[in-house]
């Protein structure tokens, strides 16, 4: 894939509204080589930010450690249904994505 | 090194492996499961219901299927039909294979949409089926797209239309194929798929007789494989099964494909298809 | 941790923008955690040190963090790792995979009502322990289990 698609899901129970992210990222640990024996060089998500209407409420660093194509897992307390929860992230390489979403019922 | 992958499998299947574990699996009792295997059923039905990379080529999909592409600029929404209807997608998946008159032909869901990118949208069919299944960094656009049809069918219930005769026939054809014995260990899908509590290593292997067999065989198509990071359709496990029995390799969307997949989809009848995958 | 210095740093607004900045090297950092992507700490070889470098080599056990893992995972490349933190205030979790090349998987910080859960997938290089490191009201706590991961299977 020519960009990095990205599907966020924010859904809402009682007062906790479950954010998921599944994020399209190599996650390359720097270590693996392809088939003509030459190294991958690392490319990985490094910061993740979860905001909340515009504010920030999670910021996440990471390693090459985390799967291809990752997918997280954060809860939040004080979103409404409607309200804008936006993830953004950057890779070691500079390359950056972002995608959003609306919070619905769960 | 081909032979001996090909021993390694033989002796797993007679041997009923007990490699890296600390209990051995002789002691399973058929149609019952050990503790490893609900282990790994557990937590990748909490990955496909918490978050599927799938739905990043269901995404892709998407874009594909009502897009103007192709040599005739055609978009798929506006003119291939899955059987409910040109554009009709909610539900398509699991009432596939049907009988096509269009086409002559039972197709299952990806020589549907194949047929439909050759004749609608004007692809040839020998690019489509030079590389039809993703490796590194590859994914064809028809796997894109069988993953967002069938993430439309989620929660429904197969309905493979039986009654057609035209299905019929095919069904009765998978079954032959199914039972059929030849290639270099003499082998046929039912050498490990024909009776209850086989496994290769740690794999637990589906009965297809049975439609409690058949639906796990079915279930989870297409899905995202673990192992590679890729998207794999039903018609790749397929097609990797006549590999893994040291057959020659089915032509791509071919007859026999389409009978193995009506046999085994039909016998999930009635059962609830849970939606896009998380495979090995 | 500096708290004040990290309190400052969010007043300021701090965001992807920051983020990207520090990552491409435009910027020093200048908070603990904020903006900042530790490399000492996520370069840190095996365990000790890695603790060392998220200022956790005086964790505490604690059963008031609820790690969830396989206990065998069906595949090494892709093992389900959750933490929730039941200890008031806690304000970051870092999970940590000890035999990998880098044991520092990923630190979350919750801030303005993120709440101290987090769900994350991970590679294992082989059979290892996972710890989660809570941190909150300046003090670390941690708790551990074991994943095993096995080889084998051509199926799908």
């Amino acid at each position: 894939m020519a960009s990095y698609p990205i599907r966020i899901r924010a859904l809402l129970k009682g007062d906790v509204t479950s954010i998921t992210a599944i994020v399209s990222h190599p996650m390359e640990t720097g270590l693996r080589k392809d088939d003509a024996g030459k190294t991958i060089p690392p490319q990985y998500i490094q910061v993740l930010t979860v905001e909340l209407n515009g504010k920030k409420v999670m910021e996440s660093h990471l390693n090459t450690a985390v799967s291809t194509n990752p997918v997280f897992n954060f809860k939040i307390k004080g979103a409404k249904l409607g309200d804008k929860i936006v993830v953004n992230w950057v890779d070691n390489t500079g390359e950056k994505g972002s995608g959003e979403t609306t919070v619905i019922p769960g | 090194m081909k032979y001996r992958i090909a021993m390694a499998a033989i002796l797993a299947l007679t041997m009923q492996a007990a490699s890296a574990q600390d209990k051995p699996a002789a002691a399973v009792p058929a149609g019952q499961k050990d503790a490893t295997t609900l282990e790994f059923e557990k937590f990748r039905t909490q990955m496909e219901q918490e978050g599927n990379p799938a739905e990043l080529f269901e995404l892709q999909g998407e874009e594909f299927w009502k897009a103007k592409r192709g040599p005739k600029n055609v978009a798929l929404t506006a003119s291939c039909d899955l059987g409910l209807g040109v554009g009709v997608v909610k539900g398509a998946y699991v009432q596939m294979p049907r009988y096509f008159a269009d086409a002559g032909k039972v197709m299952d869901a990806e020589r549907r949409i194949v047929w439909c990118m050759v004749e609608k949208q004007g692809y040839k069919f020998d690019d489509l089926a030079r590389r039809p299944f993703a490796g590194d960094n590859y994914t064809p656009e028809q796997t894109s797209l069988v993953t967002y049809v069938a993430a439309q069918s989620a929660n429904m219930k197969f309905a493979v239309p039986l009654k057609d005769p035209h299905v019929r026939e095919v069904y009765e054809i998978g079954k032959e194929v199914v039972a059929y014995r030849a290639g270099p260990y003499d082998f046929s899908c039912n050498t490990c798929h024909g009776a209850d509590g086989k496994r290769i290593r740690m794999q637990n292997l589906p009965n297809l007789g049975t439609p409690q067999g058949a639906l796990s065989a079915v279930l989870g198509w297409p899905g995202y494989r673990m192992t590679g990071s890729v998207m794999l359709t039903h018609q790749w496990r397929m097609s990797d099964c006549f590999r893994q029995q040291r057959f020659p390799q089915p032509k791509y969307a071919s007859d026999t494909i389409t009978a193995l997949l009506t046999y085994m989809t039909a016998n999930a009848n009635g059962h609830m298809y849970k939606g896009l995958g998380i495979k090995r | 941790m500096n708290v004040t210095r990290r309190n400052i740093l969010k007043h300021l607004g701090t965001g992807g923008a920051l983020a990207a900045l520090v990552v491409s090297g435009l910027m020093r950092p200048i908070a603990a955690f904020a903006g900042q992507w530790s490399k000492p700490s996520f370069e840190s070889k095996d365990m000790a040190a890695a603790m060392k470098n998220l200022d956790a080599a005086a964790a505490v056990d604690s059963k008031d963090i609820v790690l969830t893992a396989p206990a065998i995972a069906e595949n090494g490349a892709v093992v389900p790792v959750s933490v929730v933190s039941n200890i008031p205030n806690t304000t970051r979790i870092s999970i940590l995979v000890e035999k990998n090349p880098f044991p520092l998987a990923g630190s979350f910080e919750m801030t303005e009502g993120a709440l101290p859960d987090v769900g994350v997938r991970l590679k294992f290089s082989q059979t290892s322990n996972v710890r989660a490191v809570v941190f909150a009201g300046g003090k670390a706590y941690m708790t551990q289990k074991e994943v095993k991961v096995t080889a084998g299977g051509c199926g799908g």
